[in-house]
């Protein structure tokens, strides 16, 4: 194994890694937009409520994509 | 039919990892003509990375004049450097001329000079000052601490002032008694909305009857953050908030406030989760201890991540005009619209991403204060009775 191969493994590895992980929160925060709306239609009065735990949901699940962009990153760094 | 996707799936990684030695065996033959060539091409990296990174003075733009040099728009800022030989250093960023001047004998490093003496990249990168001596030969017994006043520090203080300013003369003017029988005037009205919005949709729900406690800790956060994000926001400007040592300082002064205002409900929890099996606790406990430190890192990356992804991605549409341009310049002439197009929508979306990562970085402070020092029922009654 050659330098420029193990290079681009790690390259490959973490974009790879960032993108799995991007897929992950995609769909939790396509769940939260699914749940939040279903809720909004049921019961209207409560859409505040509702919006406020959305984006704090969507902001954890968020977070946890955030670290594997950041792994990634730092495979392609280090 | 699952058996046909996953085979489907082996061929595609294995083809992948074909080409992999097939570039390998390629890569052998170091290219040697290619700093020549680099030369005329638009090097995104470099435009991206001096964007999102710090700097001693405030770039604007860069062209070629009629002399045939270089010619930078630029606002230089203060250099304060400290090293234990030479002492202190004063003087203005102005005075390195973009790295081609030495200072004091210290010397601004750039791309094209780390390039040419081949310098580790990763322990040198454009806009470092290091120290040189006589020769210009970089000096490495010099320990050099910078503690400049970088354009980040500068804009920093910059917005600070005028968060001050915007505050102090509502605060003034609520004190003549406008806004208080009468109705609000002028900035008045958006303060208010903002601080009835913390107090009602952040403090109320998540800190209870303590939430006057934590108030002016969540507003300072908030605004400091949403101002900094806004500044950021303007074209030339500094991306203070994608800075991870500043969201870093943020994350770790909402740290300190969730431990002081910890009880020991909070660390039994922690310590010995009730309700669980025995063999459970070896492994609950300490994801537990672990998760007192992920929450304020989550809170550090996640500002930082995304004011930095907001700002790559605005720079990258920007860019790339000029990668379709050296390619021909027609392209580029013929791109640059629906790449401006673009850019003006992904900016409105950076307006709407400074006021809700503000939002998620006081309300997730908050949550967390509020389950530090929630507990019992007979805590709450002796914390009420202490606060009143």
């Amino acid at each position: 194994m050659n330098f420029f191969l193990l290079e681009a493994l790690a390259n490959a590895g973490g974009a790879i890694g960032a993108g799995l992980g991007a897929i992950g929160a995609g769909i939790g925060i396509g769940q939260i937009g699914k749940g939040a709306l279903e809720s909004i239609a049921r019961q209207p009065e409560a859409i505040n409520d509702i919006r406020s735990n959305m984006i704090l949901t969507a902001a954890l699940v968020e977070g946890a994509a955030l670290f594997a962009i950041i792994i990634g990153f730092l495979a392609m760094v280090l | 039919m699952v058996y046909k996707s996953i085979k489907s799936l082996l061929v595609a990684v294995f083809s992948i990892s074909l080409v992999f030695f097939y570039n390998a065996s390629f890569a052998q033959h170091p290219p040697v003509e290619e700093p020549v060539k680099k030369e005329k091409i638009f090097d995104a990296n470099e435009v991206i990375f001096g964007h999102i990174m710090d700097a001693h003075e405030f770039h604007f733009l860069s062209y070629k004049g009629a002399d045939g040099h270089m010619h930078h728009a630029t606002i230089p800022l203060p250099v304060i450097l400290y090293s234990k030989q030479k002492g202190f250093s004063f003087f203005m960023s102005s005075a390195f001329h973009h790295g081609e001047h030495v200072v004091d004998g210290y010397a601004l490093l750039t791309n094209e000079r780390i390039d040419h003496e081949k310098l580790d990249r990763n322990k040198y990168a454009a806009g470092k000052i290091v120290a040189v001596d006589a020769t210009g030969k970089i000096d490495e017994t010099v320990s050099l601490f910078d503690i400049s006043l970088t354009r980040n520090v500068v804009q920093m203080l910059l917005a600070l002032a005028l968060l001050v300013i915007i505050l102090i003369r509502v605060a003034k003017k609520y004190g003549t008694g406008q806004g208080i029988t009468t109705a609000p005037k002028g900035m008045q009205n958006t303060m208010e909305t903002i601080v009835n919005f913390v107090n009602d949709e952040v403090a109320k729900p998540n800190l209870g009857a303590k939430s006057n406690k934590y108030l002016p800790y969540l507003l300072t956060v908030f605004l400091f953050i949403l101002i900094n994000n806004i500044v950021g926001l303007i074209p030339g400007t500094a991306n203070v908030t994608g800075n991870i040592a500043f969201t870093f300082v943020l994350s770790i002064i909402s740290f300190v406030v969730i431990l002081f205002s910890s009880k020991s409900h909070y660390w039994m929890h922690i310590i010995n989760p009730p309700g669980v099996p025995g063999w459970v606790k070896v492994i609950l406990v300490p994801v537990e201890i672990l998760g007192i430190f992920t929450k304020p890192f989550a809170l550090m990356i996640r500002l930082f991540a995304n004011m930095v992804a907001g700002h790559i991605l605005i720079i990258c549409l920007i860019s790339l005009i000029f990668i379709m341009g050296s390619l021909n310049q027609y392209i580029g002439w013929g791109f640059s619209p629906f790449s401006i197009a673009f850019t003006i929508f992904i900016y409105f979306i950076e307006v709407l991403v400074a006021f809700l990562q503000a939002f998620i970085f006081t309300i997730l402070t908050a949550v967390f204060i509020g389950q530090a020092f929630e507990g019992g029922h007979d805590d709450h009654a002796h914390e009420t009775a202490v606060a009143h």
